[in-house]
């Protein structure tokens, strides 16, 4: 079930919240699962160090928090909300670790604002779970012992699902090329191709 | 954690060129390459303008000359993925296809694409070059065998990053850009700056101008494009050199008209004109294609280290050609 969350992270306010949103209860109204469509607010200027209130979809859920302009997606969903599923890599676009989608394509949190994710739907791995359940991805990655050491994992899952999300049945060729921005140095790729050609297969059956 | 900046977020491009008047502004498409140069310390930044709410900017239309416009925030995976650039602007689709890994094709821009910085490890390193300002080229001497084999004046030795630039550029393209005065639309061909104008910029674009749109001409009858990268790896990897091949035959498959465009070999993409000159009004025989290949590298200048280029070079275009049918 779709609820709300608020994060209001007070620490390191300063002056002024800019971007701040007038009638946030207009947002409120419209919290079920989703970025609500069509926003226009004036620009306005974020000082360096200078915290604002944005919103993010995250798993259906909205969070509502204070961020600076040079945090990352990543920084925020790891640091600050605790899901720590995404992991850090290289921090510079190169590994894939960190791996979610935004409006369900893969994406390196890493190389993405939090100011610029606002209102878009973010996905992570949690985002996945149903419930205690794990999701079919997930599921196929453990049938098909698709890892070693398991750091990369999540970020292959994650661009395995945006892979079906677009293509719910992707030819074998596809495979390796939507996992081909995820480095795996254990050397899991033969094992990956299989659990995502397994996970694609059990979609399509259903 | 990136150094500290400010941020703003225009809804106009009106607006958005007025911020990027401020000191030391930079624009913000898609980020996948301007927030490595900040997190690399490869210049700074006091403001960044998000292109973010501009909606405008983003999606592919069909002018009413039947050509296309492409809105500068268009991410590389909806270029590659877009019907109407895979069947009619094929080199455009496959270059774009080209670019870096899944994940940045779906947050790069087109825009982006064009106005990104160069690759050469002395620019991106600690190394305080001719293009960062400082007072000599690290390439000329040192580790070359990334660099280009054209076009560096003996100044400096990058090779442009771009692989949707030469398809545009093949296929005619235009680049539309907003700043304080009137849009004005430019040549893609003209977009770019070889060291000997200027060592410290790639682009024509001043600081407060933006590009609003790619605009490609209706395709002509009969025109055929492809593009090719060769690379070490097949994903995130650049060019270790490509080519754009635009070619438009007659109905007893003559090339009529040629368009040839290099990547990875100079520091903007690069024309080759002797190329095109040799298939004008040839059927693509062997013994045409060989003359094609031989003269696309009849003036490379290599380095101590990027000698391989010259035959990669050579034996992709004749591979290319020999594969248009």
């Amino acid at each position: 079930m779709a609820d709300e969350h608020e994060t209001n992270d007070r620490k390191g306010v300063t002056r002024r919240q800019f971007m701040t949103r007038v009638g946030v209860g207009a947002v409120a109204a419209t919290v079920v699962g989703g970025p609500p469509a069509g926003r226009a607010e004036a620009a306005q200027v974020m000082r360096p160090g200078e915290m604002a209130k944005i919103t993010l979809w995250i798993n259906t859920r909205r969070h509502r928090l204070l961020v600076a302009p040079r945090w990352s997606l990543l920084y925020v969903i790891r640091e600050r909300l605790g899901l720590t599923a995404t992991k850090v890599g290289c921090e510079r676009g190169e590994c894939g670790a960190c791996t979610v989608l935004v409006d369900d394509r893969p994406i390196y949190a890493c190389m993405l604002l939090a100011v610029e994710a606002e209102n878009k739907k973010i996905t992570t791995l949690e985002g996945l779970m149903q419930g205690e359940q794990i999701g079919p991805v997930q599921d196929a990655f453990i049938q098909h012992d698709a890892f070693q050491c398991g750091y990369c994992t999540c970020g292959q899952i994650m661009a395995a699902e945006g892979l079906l999300r677009k293509n719910p049945r992707p030819a074998d060729e596809a495979i390796p090329l939507a996992v081909s921005g995820n480095l795996c140095r254990c050397g899991a790729y033969p094992q990956i191709f299989k659990a995502v050609r397994a996970a694609a297969d059990k979609r399509g059956d259903q | 954690m990136l150094p500290d900046f400010a941020y703003t977020r225009p809804t106009s491009i009106k607006e958005a060129v007025k911020a990027l008047s401020a000191a030391n502004a930079r624009v913000h498409a898609g980020g996948t390459d301007l927030l490595g140069c900040l997190r690399d310390e490869i210049f700074s930044v006091d403001i960044l303008v998000s292109l973010g709410r501009l909606d405008s900017l983003r999606g592919i239309r069909q002018t009413a000359d039947g050509g296309l416009r492409i809105g500068a925030l268009t991410t590389i995976a909806d270029v590659a993925e877009n019907l109407l650039i895979q069947k009619h602007y094929t080199a455009l689709a496959q270059a774009a296809g080209e670019v870096a890994s899944p994940q940045l094709r779906n947050q790069g821009t087109i825009g982006g694409n064009l106005c990104q910085k160069p690759r050469c490890w002395y620019y991106r390193g600690e190394f305080h070059c001719l293009r960062k300002g400082g007072d000599m080229c690290y390439a000329a001497d040192g580790q070359s065998q990334f660099h280009c084999l054209f076009g560096s004046g003996d100044i400096c030795y990058i090779v442009h990053p771009s692989d949707t630039a030469p398809a545009l550029i093949a296929l005619g393209a235009k680049v539309r850009i907003a700043g304080k005065r009137r849009q004005k639309t430019v040549p893609v061909e003209k977009f770019f700056v070889l060291p000997e104008d200027d060592v410290q910029t790639e682009t024509i674009l001043a600081a407060e101008e933006i590009v609003t749109e790619i605009i490609l001409p209706p395709p002509p009858a009969n025109l055929k494009s492809r593009y090719r990268k060769v690379r070490a790896r097949r994903s995130w990897d650049f060019a270790l050199s490509g080519a754009a091949l635009a070619l438009q035959f007659d109905d007893s498959d003559v090339v009529r008209r040629a368009r040839v465009v290099l990547s990875g070999v100079a520091p903007i993409p690069w024309r080759a004109p002797a190329v095109e000159t040799v298939l004008t009004g040839q059927a693509l025989t062997p013994a045409v294609i060989a003359r094609a290949a031989n003269a696309a590298v009849e003036n490379a200048e290599p380095l101590a280290q990027n000698e391989y280029k010259v035959p990669l070079l050579r034996g992709m275009l004749k591979e290319e050609l020999g594969a248009f049918g």
